[in-house]
């Protein structure tokens, strides 16, 4: 299957200010997307990807002149492929806090001249999904005929539905979950905790300092790593290889294969993602729960979604959104009714599964897609 | 056998408009064509990925389950109708997935291989396991783990309570209704909670 090639990300300015569910608002802001394939006349065929914590707008196709630069979910997306660019026009937006493009907290504050920092408003999935419905607005596309997202971009996927019914036909969430439990949350704090306690951190304001907290946000990748791979495979891949022939006796070099891994997975991604954006999003992941505003039932909660559809997807190996949390989702909607299919693949990657190729996974959104596509031509 | 007329007995089973749970749902066909024909909803529930995919490409809403794990995603009394077609003899826990069946639909329709037709009762007083168009594997070989036969199955439907509102046998693509239990080589009953 042919690649997208080559593609290009543009921009929009938004002058009216978001109201967010903090109660601040967000003056004045830009957001970065990039399209692919084309809108039809009835503008009936857009799906929008939601991205996840590392991620952005760019989910696939590549930028000229830079080797390596395919979109993060480039195996889904393109010509052909289950998401097939040639039957619809799919958008990837740079949510809001993030720091790939659309205002963040490395941004200037308009009201004191000075970057954001730790003073960037906290964002929420509906923060973000009410961005991504304005930006829809100015493409002139009034619904959806699906969102797609996986892990927190699954999250946004589920928001769309019940923030926005009336504006989206389908839901595809992947290795997601309806909130996250207390184990999820604490990992996000420790890695909280190593980014605010970094010494270069200076209260988020280091941009001013000419600084970044690396070792903070290297031991946030190191830990956050972790909970995407499953146990089984981390230990097919490294086990207890070591890196010389022999022990060194060492308790600060490096003696195991996996602290190498993990210790190169730190240092690159400390190098271009923000510290602030880390603390912002983990805690919108924290805060995603829409049963919370319903007693804690989720089935109250998807009653406003009954005419959606539905695909939640789940892997058999993910600990950190195991599949007993999106079968939870798919008993709220099998409450209310809902047209909903579910899939729990047996890949074996853990949470990082949702990024990979499994025929299984692929060939199931593959058959979806090609469902949504049907009911637009009927 | 022909599997469309076993499709059509068993639709005709089913009001029309039903809310269907579909157990053991394989490719979809028979919800497919309650949905499209009859004005039927719901979903079908199957294990096996390649049944999986050929249910999503039939555009027929699938749930990927295990079915011995019980039917706990399901209120009481939530289907109209809850299919277990050639699924029963498959299952390790068949009393407690049939009560889950009569707690889920207002109704149940069960199918399976009668082991008591006449020609798999010949094979035995021959001193041999049959192997039939309906039970084709090897005694040492088969996904049936649970043999019965018509007349046994109405024995477990008295004593979990349940009430048989029907319940005839088919033999290729025909409809048995006398001595079932001898002439007919699947079993089918529909019934409700007692």
């Amino acid at each position: 299957m042919a690649s997208l090639g080559n593609v290009t990300p543009q921009s929009l300015h938004f002058t009216e200010s978001l109201p967010l569910q903090s109660g601040a608002t967000l003056a004045d802001y830009e957001l970065v997307y990039e399209t692919y394939g084309t809108l039809n006349a009835a503008k009936s065929n857009a799906v929008l990807v939601c991205h996840a914590l590392n991620a952005s707008h760019h989910v696939a196709g590549t930028y000229e002149g830079q080797a390596k630069s395919e979109g993060w979910w480039d195996n889904l997306v393109g010509p052909g492929k289950p998401l097939d660019t040639d039957r619809f026009f799919v958008i990837g937006v740079n949510n809001l806090g993030s720091c790939f493009g659309s205002t963040g907290p490395m941004h200037v504050n308009a009201a004191t001249g000075q970057p954001w920092g730790a003073d960037f408003p906290v964002v929420t999935v509906e923060d973000w999904v009410d961005a991504q419905a304005r930006l829809l607005d100015r493409l002139g596309i009034r619904r959806l005929a699906a969102v797609l997202g996986g892990s927190l971009g699954g999250m946004q996927a589920l928001s769309w539905t019940l923030r926005h019914p009336e504006r989206v036909g389908h839901c595809i969430a992947v290795a997601t979950a309806p909130n996250l439990s207390a184990q999820n949350i604490a990992f996000n704090e420790v890695a909280r905790r190593a980014i605010i306690t970094d010494p270069d951190f200076h209260g988020g304001h280091f941009y001013a300092h000419g600084v970044v907290p690396k070792r903070g946000l290297r031991v946030a990748r190191m830990i956050g790593h972790i909970t995407y791979l499953s146990d089984d495979s981390m230990e097919e891949k490294f086990g207890r290889e070591l890196r010389a022939a022999e022990f060194g006796y060492s308790t600060q070099d490096i003696e195991f294969q996996i602290e190498s891994y993990l210790r190169y997975q730190g240092d690159k991604f400390s190098e271009y993602f923000d510290a602030n954006t880390y603390l912002l999003i983990t805690r919108a992941l924290d805060y995603f729960d829409p049963a919370r505003a319903h007693g804690g039932d989720l089935s109250r909660a998807f009653a406003i979604a009954a005419d959606k559809k539905f695909l939640i997807v789940s892997f058999t190996t993910d600990w950190r959104f195991s599949p007993a949390r999106s079968r939870e989702i798919v008993k709220a909607l099998v409450d209310n009714r809902i047209s909903v299919s579910y899939a729990e693949i047996d890949a074996p990657h853990g949470h990082d599964a949702f990024l990979l190729e499994d025929p299984r996974y692929h060939g199931v959104l593959k058959a979806y897609f090609q469902r949504i596509d049907a009911e637009l031509q009927a | 056998m022909s599997e469309r007329s076993v499709l059509e007995v068993i639709a005709q089973l089913v009001p029309p408009k039903s809310r269907v749970l579909d157990l053991g749902c394989g490719d979809g066909a028979l919800l497919h064509h309650l949905c499209t024909t009859r004005g039927c909803s719901g979903y079908g529930i199957e294990i096996a990925d390649d049944d999986l995919l050929a249910c999503a490409r039939r555009g027929v809403d699938v749930i990927q389950l295990n079915l011995e794990e019980g039917l706990a995603l399901f209120d009481d009394a939530s289907f109209d109708v809850v299919l277990q077609l050639d699924t029963l003899q498959h299952l390790r826990n068949t009393e407690k997935m049939l009560r889950e069946t009569a707690r889920v639909g207002r109704i149940g329709i069960v199918s399976f291989p009668n082991f008591a037709h006449w020609q798999n009762r010949f094979s035995v007083l021959r001193g041999r396991m049959p192997v039939t168009k309906t039970l084709p594997y090897q005694w040492y070989d088969t996904p049936n783990i649970r043999v019965g036969t018509h007349a046994d199955f109405e024995v477990l439907a008295n004593k979990n309570g349940l009430r048989v509102l029907d319940s005839f046998g088919m033999h290729r693509g025909a409809v048995v209704r006398r001595l079932p239990n001898l002439l007919a080589t699947v079993a089918v009953f529909k019934f409700e909670k007692g």
